[in-house]
């Protein structure tokens, strides 16, 4: 498979239809393993990590989950191809600033990465739409139970598996998931939910928000700990936390629209404005009003097959996105200007926001909590 | 207030995160906050930082000049970036990671997925405690017919263990 063909196709996951969709964007397990007693990708020559690199690499293109992958060498990659990559959150940061001695793999439907000489030897990642952190490490489990029969991974009885930095020790499993929470923040809830959820050991960051800024409403919540506690457990855990996270921001859409409904209709409306008829455009600005109109389509102000070019929006109007698909190189102010004038045209056909729809949704009382296949 | 890295320079960057009720706080300057990535927000937790900084401490107490056998590495190294150098350093700096490890984690033992080859060496580790603890009660008994043939249990599972 191509890098061309990794551009021309959406991930699987972004096509929303897991579980829970609505809020929660997708699920991502991955795990960190290494091989026995050779040094760590920071601290191995460049050497030995090519060597590690031959030793794991067919293993695993050989599996059987990666028929017709996407296989390459990190310095075979442009710097732009990375950070496509990375706003697909198929490689970390981390990753896309190697060069010899590392690379990625990743199946066809974009659902499994596997970065090679990261911080790791090994980091399989396994993403799966909407809430789906059980199934996302079934896939990983396999695939690590597979490579384990021709690899020797470092392991210790006593603390699990070793990792490159002590915080992964352990089960090596990092489970978190991406949520979208306008109503939480509009609320001015959503620092008393973040603050909850790190006293309990789980981690909230921003998506792609600088320090604790989260753009577009996007929060990623994980697992803090790896070690004393069993993957299920973990998985299980994470699970219900993030349940509980669904039913706050459904409660506190609910409250919006039965006691701010002026402001919601407001916000939304200028969303729409801003974004049918702007010119220039950072794309902090066009996730955060991307973010509102995703919830006018969840709170039915916008037909619900207007979602997915939504989605795809928020992806395709990234900096690397925008630059790869104009196929040359931007300045930040004909990116701003490129990334208005994509978002103009995809929003052409989109219908004005029906405000009618949102107050008779709460006006009828049929505003209870959605269903879980919502 | 300086850098509380490198302990040279003004600190520009202060953060504050509270973890598990308590607050903690870091000062860095402009150089090291972005050695630590924490200009870079997808690769940076304060509490990896935090417990970075914590780390090269505790491996320091632990063993002053040690260096890992296998790959070459030393506390300085991990002072400096945070990471150890291979699976053998877990070993080698096993006590200063003790107290680490323990803060860091919910426990301080693995109880999750084993690898297979490893159960194997598991389940006869096990078997060697078992027959171990039976030669000492053996012995203790003055049974020394039931200790002889625990004692060549024992030997016949070493050359096992020992690949």
């Amino acid at each position: 498979m191509k890098f061309a063909n990794v551009m021309s196709t959406a991930g699987e996951w972004l096509r929303g239809e897991g579980p829970h969709h609505q809020i929660v964007i997708s699920s991502r397990v991955r795990f960190a393993r290494n091989l026995r007693n050779r040094a760590f990708p920071g601290w191995a020559k460049k050497a030995e990590r090519t060597a590690i690199l031959e030793l794991i690499k067919p293993q695993v293109e050989e599996l059987t989950d990666m028929q017709d992958s996407f296989s390459e060498l990190l310095q075979d990659l442009s710097a732009l191809e990375k950070q496509v990559l990375v706003e697909r959150h198929l490689i970390s940061r981390e990753h896309a600033a190697k060069g010899v001695g590392s690379a990625v793999v990743m199946n066809r439907k974009q659902t499994l990465s596997i970065m090679i000489n990261e911080e790791d030897h090994l980091r399989m990642q396994s993403i799966r739409s909407g809430l789906q952190l059980k199934q996302a490490f079934k896939l990983a489990d396999k695939i690590d139970t597979a490579l384990e029969a021709n690899l020797e991974f470092a392991y210790d009885p006593r603390l699990g598996y070793l990792t490159a930095c002590p915080t992964n020790v352990g089960t090596g499993m990092r489970a978190s998931a991406m949520l979208h929470l306008p109503g939480l923040v509009l609320s001015e809830l959503i620092n008393q939910v973040v603050q909850a959820v790190s006293k309990i050991g789980l981690a909230v960051r921003g998506l792609y928000g600088e320090g604790t800024e989260a753009m577009g409403n996007l929060f990623q919540i994980s697992n803090q700990t790896t070690l004393g506690e069993k993957e299920e457990e973990i998985i299980a855990r994470l699970t219900k936390v993030i349940e509980t996270i669904i039913d706050k921001e459904h409660d506190a859409r609910q409250v919006l629209i039965q006691k701010k409904s002026n402001t919601l209709w407001d916000q939304i409306g200028r969303a729409y404005g801003v974004l049918t008829y702007a010119h220039a455009m950072t794309s902090k600005e066009a996730l955060n009003l991307l973010s509102i109109i995703k919830l006018g389509v969840d709170l039915g102000v916008f037909p619900e097959d207007r979602r997915l070019p939504i989605d795809e929006l928020f992806i395709d109007t990234q900096p690397a996105h925008l630059q790869k698909s104009s196929q040359q190189k931007l300045t930040a102010e004909e990116r701003d200007h490129l990334r208005a004038q994509i978002i103009r045209e995809r929003l052409k056909l989109f219908p004005k926001p029906d405000i009618g729809k949102l107050v008779k949704k709460a006006g009828n009382g049929s505003a209870a909590k959605p269903s879980q296949n919502e | 207030m300086l850098c509380d890295v490198c302990k040279c320079n003004d600190a520009t960057v202060f953060l504050t995160q509270i973890l598990e009720g308590k607050m903690q706080k870091v000062n860095l300057c402009d150089a090291c906050s972005k050695e630590k990535g924490v200009q870079d927000p997808t690769g940076f937790a304060l509490a990896d930082l935090l417990l970075g900084i914590g780390a090269a401490e505790e491996i320091e107490k632990g063993a002053p000049t040690q260096k890992c056998p296998v790959c070459g590495f030393t506390q300085a190294d991990f002072k400096k970036t945070g990471r150890l150098g291979c699976s053998t350093c877990y070993l080698t700096f096993a006590e200063g990671l003790k107290s680490l490890l323990k803060a860091m984690h919910k426990g301080t033992e693995h109880v999750g997925k084993v690898p297979e080859r490893a159960q194997r060496v598991v389940e006869l580790s096990d078997r060697m405690r078992d027959l171990t603890e039976s030669l000492q009660k053996a012995v203790a008994e003055e049974n020394y017919e039931t200790a002889a043939s625990l004692r060549d249990q024992i030997k016949q599972l070493e050359s096992e263990l020992t690949p």
